[in-house]
């Protein structure tokens, strides 16, 4: 008999509700109440799925934007684009592998894509310090995003990190400086970018290769100015208190589609996207060609003006009238 | 708490016990060397250590003061006040305490930026203030930077920015703090293509989202002796990597010695300094 096997507590209905499922599809029968009663639980099922993941609390949210089956960029790549060829390191350092570049095929459009990639093996994961990149790999995406323009080149950033690597070799090597040093050059790189957080978009981390014509994030994804722990542990004294770091940051799609800090929100399958990478590659695909049929083509400098206005206006503050050089 | 006689000799910071027959505020503790230093002595030195050189914290108004001409300065901005666009509350409102913290330093904001004479050299300047909420930058320090270089980059203007900023981007404003970061890179971008010059002053505090943006995109990189400067906190690190972090880590002299900035810049030749970088890039070409 299958266990219901659901990794967070919000999720019990759902895997209950599974397991079920599987063990009436494992006995098939031609008893027409057993198929009714199959036709049934099915219906349950997804009517729970709806009902639970159109009121994910933030911090739900949060769970689910690490769950470690949720698509990562190495997922896009194999499903989405035709072909991709890796091109690695940044000549300077090192190859980081906690962010992936090369060029790829999309319906096709030659483009250069740039992601972070958090590891599917606990080998692979300790490789990449779970998504969380070192000065070289923020060197390595900005090198790769030159010669992308210098070929005009359209450049897709997948962000999935929980941040930056903090650590002694990461402060020795520049960490803010090539932040910095990636925010400066892509905001008048001469060549579309689009950007998408497909899980975690954890700060410096995230913007480091966040700067684009469109910003998008995957409807359960988070982006955040720190992580809700990080926040708890400073504010509240405690990273006990994520849970409401998390609700206060207001970090999920919904509202940062309200405050205007992305463009669009890509709905997620059923029940999230690590349920389904097919479907939910399907539908990055239908959303990067729609961008790259509005971007491409258009003059690099009315998108670099473009975009440079689109930063401009972020930011919410009050403004008194005041005469020119008096004192507040 | 405990009251034991003993205890209660200890120098808890900012519990002095009161001395009989000492004006208030006469020594200061300072905080490199523990030594109680007279006051004045080190307000003549710009608010260093007369005995172990350590920079103390300096507000905006007396770092305008100690770095532009006398009454040459023009504030620009001033009325952009800070708004609480989350809602955010974490054991206490954000709305509460930007009222404390405007009540409690006499600013609107963490940045001051305007005009004024370096040696009669006229700069657009901005500078953070650490005693406000750790000099965060949130939507206001973001507005009034970003109209700093623009108008620096409309009035062909040199660009100076003193940092000391310990907390980053202001969680309180969330996700609109973080961008922050993008639009002053973005506005430093433009004022670069439009060759202009830009000296960034690095002092105690300068760390996370202000170091990983304007703070590290200066032509020409200053900082103060001893300054703590870096991307993560120490104690971010340190619960990372669990081992002990080396000795003077992430201080101006660490930085010098990984190629981060430029020159290590006492505060009483700051002002010479900059106006010495100044004279040799010239002014912006036209």
């Amino acid at each position: 008999m299958p266990v219901a096997n659901h990794r967070f507590g919000f999720e019990r209905p759902i895997s209950e509700l599974e397991a079920q499922v599987q063990t009436l599809e494992a006995s098939p029968s031609d008893d027409a109440e057993a198929r009714e009663e199959l036709r049934r639980v099915k219906r349950d099922l997804a009517d729970t799925k709806r009902r639970v993941y159109s009121n994910l609390a933030p911090w739900e949210t949060v769970q689910v934007a690490r769950h470690p089956e949720r698509p990562m960029t190495t997922d896009y790549l194999n499903l989405v684009f035709d072909e991709f060829v890796e091109l690695h390191g940044d000549k300077f350092f090192g190859d980081d592998r906690a962010m992936r570049t090369g060029f790829a095929k999309i319906d096709g459009y030659k483009v250069m894509v740039i992601g972070h990639q958090k590891g599917k093996t606990t080998k692979e994961r300790i490789a990449c310090y779970h998504g969380c990149a070192h000065p070289e790999g923020y060197r390595k995406a900005l090198a790769k995003m030159k010669l992308a323009a210098k070929y005009q080149l359209p450049v897709i950033c997948f962000i999935d990190t929980p941040g930056a690597y903090p650590g002694i070799g990461a402060e020795e090597r520049g960490q803010a400086q090539v932040i910095a040093q990636n925010m400066f050059e892509m905001s008048r790189l001469p060549t579309p970018i689009i950007c998408i957080v497909i899980g975690e978009g954890g700060s410096g981390g995230a913007l480091g290769i966040g700067v684009g014509d469109k910003v998008a994030m995957l409807e359960h994804a988070y982006y955040s100015v720190i992580s809700p722990e990080g926040c708890a542990g400073i504010l509240w004294k405690s990273s006990t208190y994520a849970e409401q770091a998390a609700a206060a940051l207001k970090m999920t799609s919904k509202h940062l589609l309200g405050l205007g800090v992305v463009d669009d929100v890509i709905e997620e399958p059923l029940g999230g996207a690590h349920r389904d990478h097919h479907q939910m590659a399907a539908r990055m695909k239908m959303y990067l060609v729609k961008c790259l049929k509005e971007l491409v083509g258009q003059k690099s400098q009315t998108l670099v003006d473009k975009r440079y206005d689109k930063f401009r206006q972020m930011g919410v503050f009050l403004e008194a009238a005041m005469a020119e050089g008096t004192e507040a | 708490m405990s009251t034991s006689p003993i205890e209660t000799n200890l120098q808890v910071p900012g519990t002095r016990r009161p001395k009989r027959g000492v004006p208030e505020g006469l020594w200061q503790r300072c905080p490199g060397c523990q030594q109680t230093i007279f006051r004045k002595q080190a307000e003549r030195a710009l608010g260093v250590c007369p005995e172990c050189d350590y920079h103390w914290y300096v507000s905006a108004r007396d770092r305008i003061a100690q770095v532009l001409d006398e009454g040459t300065f023009e504030e620009w901005d001033a009325g952009l006040m800070p708004a609480d666009p989350l809602g955010f509350v974490d054991k206490s409102a954000y709305a509460e305490k930007l009222k404390n913290e405007q009540s409690r330093t006499g600013l609107n904001e963490a940045a001051v930026v305007g005009t004024g004479m370096i040696r009669a050299r006229r700069v657009a300047f901005g500078v953070t203030d650490s005693a406000f909420i750790m000099g965060s930058m949130g939507s206001v320090v973001g507005e009034k930077l970003t109209r700093l270089t623009e108008r620096a980059t409309a009035d062909r203007l040199p660009l100076i920015i003193i940092s000391a900023s310990g907390g980053g981007a202001r969680m309180h404003e969330g996700i609109l703090s973080l961008m922050q970061m993008a639009k002053v890179s973005a506005a430093l971008a433009r004022y670069d293509a439009a060759g202009g010059l830009f000296i960034s002053v690095l002092t105690n505090p300068t760390m996370g989202g202000v170091a990983a943006s304007f703070a590290s995109l200066g032509d020409i990189i200053f900082a103060e002796p001893k300054a703590l400067i870096g991307f993560a906190g120490p104690r971010t690190i340190q619960a990372t990597i669990r081992i002990e972090l080396p000795k003077g880590f992430q201080t101006s002299e660490f930085l010098l010695e990984h190629g981060y900035i430029d020159r290590i810049v006492r505060r009483c030749d700051l002002k010479s300094e900059i106006a010495r970088s100044i004279d040799y890039c010239g002014k912006m070409p036209r």
